[in-house]
Order: structure tokens, then C-alpha cells, then sequence
């Protein structure tokens, strides 16, 4: 058999999650769905007055990417790990922290990515201006594949588990509070004439870090759930 | 040379007598302390001149809030030592701390809000020093609720012990975080330099601060002997202990 280089395992994995989730549209659809519809459901709770939605929009739309993506959590080693498909993967030779980065990276762009297409049009909702829908693009872009790392750490420590969902929540949402504060603060820097760089370079400087560490941690959590 | 066995209190068999031996001592300290400081607190400090009787409240919530973030970093290290090292007893103190570190940041959180109504007007304000103790119980929160929910109590140690990892290495992000987010709390008085603050005041407070060192380790070790009961329940030598009602063949 002929050797896997680390990246053709990385695209192996990403293409594999990729048409497995494309047979199952539903569940990409749902996500999406309940973001809009979340969303949505603020100006119906809070009232429709312009000013107050312009200077709630970011927050709003953040938290709810954030309940988004926490939806989405269990999905990404829940199949893997009922048709045993998990436990070949841990037993192949190359590394399985990139194996696991793939997974993540196909998780992102299943259930990270169209909630940074979908934002800019919700911000219309609330009447943003173009450039704070532009910041608020970038930091979700930026900052949603930190949600999807670190919720991989808590949907691989929460494996199999009863009430599984609820818990992966609890455990992630907690650590997530720093993308939350540095991606609203970007939008509302714009809004009040700041200068955003400096949140977005923030939000730059805790991804990279955890590029690195998180599917480290996530395959050792892998491995205590497994064995 | 007399050959000293570091690793014979790392075994749950006799971690057990020593705890059951340390136990009265620091629940007696505890006791003594905490009455002590709280007479030099309420009685002995005089009013403060800005804050007038309402600071005395700081006996209990400076106490609590820095054994609430101390104890995060105890609980982590012996579940980082229970993770690399085996070792069942570091697990077992882990699961132990977690409800103690749970319990004082919930003391802190609620002196704080009582102490803040009449200082800055409101119950709980979204002050940096607030938001980021609320995240720490979320946190111990977490924590308590992946070991729950967890059968098998070796995967359970292990996965909390990861959890307890991860959330010691982004408390200081969140912590800072939330400091450049929003900042109302007074700042520290006590500093290494020196402190502005008068004599029984500092007494009473740091009595306070001995006083519920001693009740953590007390209710830790407890609580760790339950534990180890119960993890050893099908053991020849908890069959025999004679509060197991065991007899000594």
C-alpha cells in the first residue's frame, strides 16, 4: 500500500465528511435554519425600533452562531463512532491529530461556514451599515473555526454519553467566552468609530494557537472515550 | 541515609488512615480560626472611612474568591497528575476539590452581589472580576457534570481531568478577556509593596483566609475517604475496616 503523506490524509478525511454530509443535506439545512430563525426571534422579543436592533445586531447574531454551532457539536463523531468507523480510525498509522484536524475542518465548512455567508444577510435585518456587515463577516470568519475546535474537544469527551447535547453545551460554551468578546467588540468598534484591527488581530492570534493544540487535545480525548 | 517512601501515602489504602487522622485537626483549626476571625473582624476592625460597616463583608468574600481560583488550579494539577502519571488517588482528590472550589465561588459570588447593592447600587453588575468568577463556576460546573455523567469512573477521571486542562489553560484568557471588556471592581489593596490597610483589618483577613484553607482541606479529605470507599467497596481491606462493619480475620 502506497504511504499517506500527511496532507493527502487530510484531504482524504475532509473530502470523506464532505460527501458524507452532502448525502445528508437535512442536517446542514437545520442548523442554518435555526440560526435565521433565533435570529429573527429578537426583534419579535426586544421590539423594532432601528436603534436599539443596529446596536444589538452583533451580539445577537454572535450568540446565536455560537448556539448554532453547539447544535451542531455531536454530529461530528456521533456516525463515525455508532458504525465503528471511529475505531479503525484510531488504529491507522499516521497521526491522528490530523486526522482529527480533516474532521474538524470538514465540520466547519459544513456548519461554520454557511453561518458566515448567512450573517450579512440577517445584519440586513437590523438595518447594520455595509462596513459593520463586512467586520462582522470577517470576525465570524475568523472566529467560528475557534468554536468549532474547541467543541470538538467537549463532543469527544462527551462520546456516547446520555444526554450527550445539553452537555457538550455546558462544557463548551464557558471556554468560548473570549471568541464572543472579541467578535462582538470588532463589530461595535466599527459602529463607534474605533479601530477594529486590533479585535480581529485578537481573534486571529487565539485561532492559531488553537489550530495547533486542539485536535492534539481532541485526539487524546478521542482515545479516553474509546478505550 | 534513612530511606524516606515518598509514593506511601500515593496509595488510597493508606491515604486513608492519614486522612482520617488529619481530618479533626484542620476541622478543629477550621472551627477555632473561623471564629476567631470573624470576632476581630466584627468586633475588633474599626468601620472603614468610605464604606463605612458594609466592607466587613470582605472577611468572607476575599477569602472565598481567592480559594475559589486557587482551588481550580489544585483541582487541575492533581487531574493533569491522575492523567499523565495513573495515579488513582490524584483522580480521586480532583473529583474531590471540585465541589469545595464550586461551593466558595458561589460564597463569593454571593457576598459579592450583597456587598454590591449598597456600594455601587446594583446586585450583580457586568463588571470584568464578576463575569469571569461566573465563567469559573461555570467551569466547576462542567467539570462535575462530565464526571456525573460518566459510568466508568477511570474514563470519567480521565475526561474531566482533560476538561480541567483545557479550562486552567484558558482561564487567563477569558480572565483577560473580560478585563479589557469591562472594568468596575476595585483594584487590589493588598500589593507586595505594602498595603494601605489597618492592622486588625489585615488580622482578621487573613485569619479568614487560614480559617477556610483549613475547612478545604478538611471537607477535601472527607470527601476523598468517601470516594475511596466507594471506588474500593469490593476490596479485601475496605471488607475489613471496622466501619464497614468488616471484622479482622
Amino acid at each position: 500500500m502506497n504511504k499517506l503523506s500527511l496532507f493527502g490524509l487530510l484531504g482524504l478525511v475532509v473530502r470523506r465528511d464532505m460527501v458524507l454530509a452532502m448525502r445528508r443535506r437535512a442536517d446542514v439545512l437545520t442548523t442554518l435554519i435555526f440560526f435565521v430563525m433565533v435570529v429573527s426571534l429578537f426583534p419579535l422579543g426586544v421590539g423594532p425600533e432601528p436603534d436599539m436592533l443596529r446596536k444589538m445586531a452583533p451580539g445577537v447574531v454572535w450568540v446565536a452562531a455560537l448556539l448554532a454551532s453547539m447544535l451542531s457539536l455531536p454530529r461530528m463523531f456521533a456516525a463515525d463512532y455508532q458504525d465503528g468507523t471511529l475505531e479503525q480510525m484510531l488504529l491507522v498509522p499516521q497521526s491522528l491529530s490530523m486526522l482529527v484536524l480533516g474532521k474538524i475542518l470538514a465540520h466547519w465548512m459544513v456548519s461554520g461556514l454557511p453561518l458566515v455567508l448567512m450573517a450579512p444577510v440577517l445584519g440586513l435585518q437590523f438595518d447594520m451599515s455595509a462596513q459593520s456587515l463586512g467586520v462582522l463577516m470577517l470576525s465570524l470568519l475568523l472566529g467560528s473555526p475557534i468554536l468549532s475546535m474547541i467543541g470538538a474537544i467537549g463532543a469527544a469527551l462527551t462520546l456516547g454519553l446520555r444526554g450527550g447535547g445539553v452537555l457538550v453545551s455546558l462544557l463548551v460554551l464557558p471556554l468560548c467566552v473570549p471568541v464572543l468578546i472579541f467578535g462582538t467588540g470588532a463589530v461595535e468598534a466599527v459602529n463607534s468609530g474605533l479601530n477594529y484591527a486590533s479585535h480581529l488581530q485578537l481573534l486571529a492570534a487565539m485561532l492559531v494557537p488553537a489550530l495547533v493544540f486542539t485536535p492534539w487535545v481532541t485526539a487524546h480525548a478521542l482515545r479516553i472515550s474509546m478505550e | 541515609m534513612l530511606a524516606i517512601n515518598w509514593f506511601k501515602y500515593s496509595a488510597p489504602t493508606t491515604f486513608y488512615g492519614l486522612a482520617g487522622k488529619l481530618v479533626p485537626w484542620f476541622a478543629a483549626a477550621a472551627a477555632i480560626l473561623s471564629v476567631v476571625g470573624l470576632y476581630i473582624g466584627f468586633f475588633v476592625a474599626p468601620t472603614d472611612a468610605v464604606q463605612s460597616e458594609a466592607y466587613r463583608i470582605m472577611f468572607i468574600h476575599v477569602p472565598a474568591s481567592i480559594l475559589s481560583m486557587f482551588l481550580y488550579l489544585v483541582m487541575a494539577g492533581y487531574a493533569a497528575l491522575g492523567l499523565v502519571f495513573n495515579t488513582r488517588l490524584s483522580s480521586m482528590m480532583a473529583t474531590a476539590l471540585a465541589p469545595t472550589g464550586a461551593l466558595f465561588t458561589f460564597i463569593a459570588l454571593w457576598t459579592g452581589a450583597l456587598w454590591g447593592k449598597p456600594m455601587w447600587g446594583a446586585w450583580w453588575v457586568w463588571d470584568a472580576r464578576l463575569t469571569s468568577e461566573l465563567i469559573l463556576l461555570f467551569l466547576y460546573l462542567g467539570f462535575i457534570s462530565l464526571h456525573a455523567s460518566i459510568d466508568d469512573p477511570r474514563r470519567a477521571d480521565r475526561a474531566s481531568a482533560l476538561l480541567a486542562i483545557v479550562g486552567s489553560v484558558n482561564v487567563p484568557i477569558i480572565y483577560f478577556s473580560v478585563k479589557w471588556w469591562n472594568t468596575l471592581h476595585q483594584g487590589a489593596t493588598i500589593k507586595f509593596s505594602g498595603t494601605s490597610m489597618q492592622l486588625a483589618m489585615q488580622h482578621a483577613l487573613f485569619t479568614m483566609l487560614l480559617a477556610c484553607w483549613c475547612y478545604a482541606v478538611a471537607v477535601t479529605l472527607l470527601r476523598v475517604r468517601s470516594i475511596i470507599l466507594e471506588r474500593e467497596r469490593n476490596t479485601q481491606w475496605v471488607r475489613e475496616l471496622p466501619e464497614t462493619g468488616g471484622v479482622r480475620s
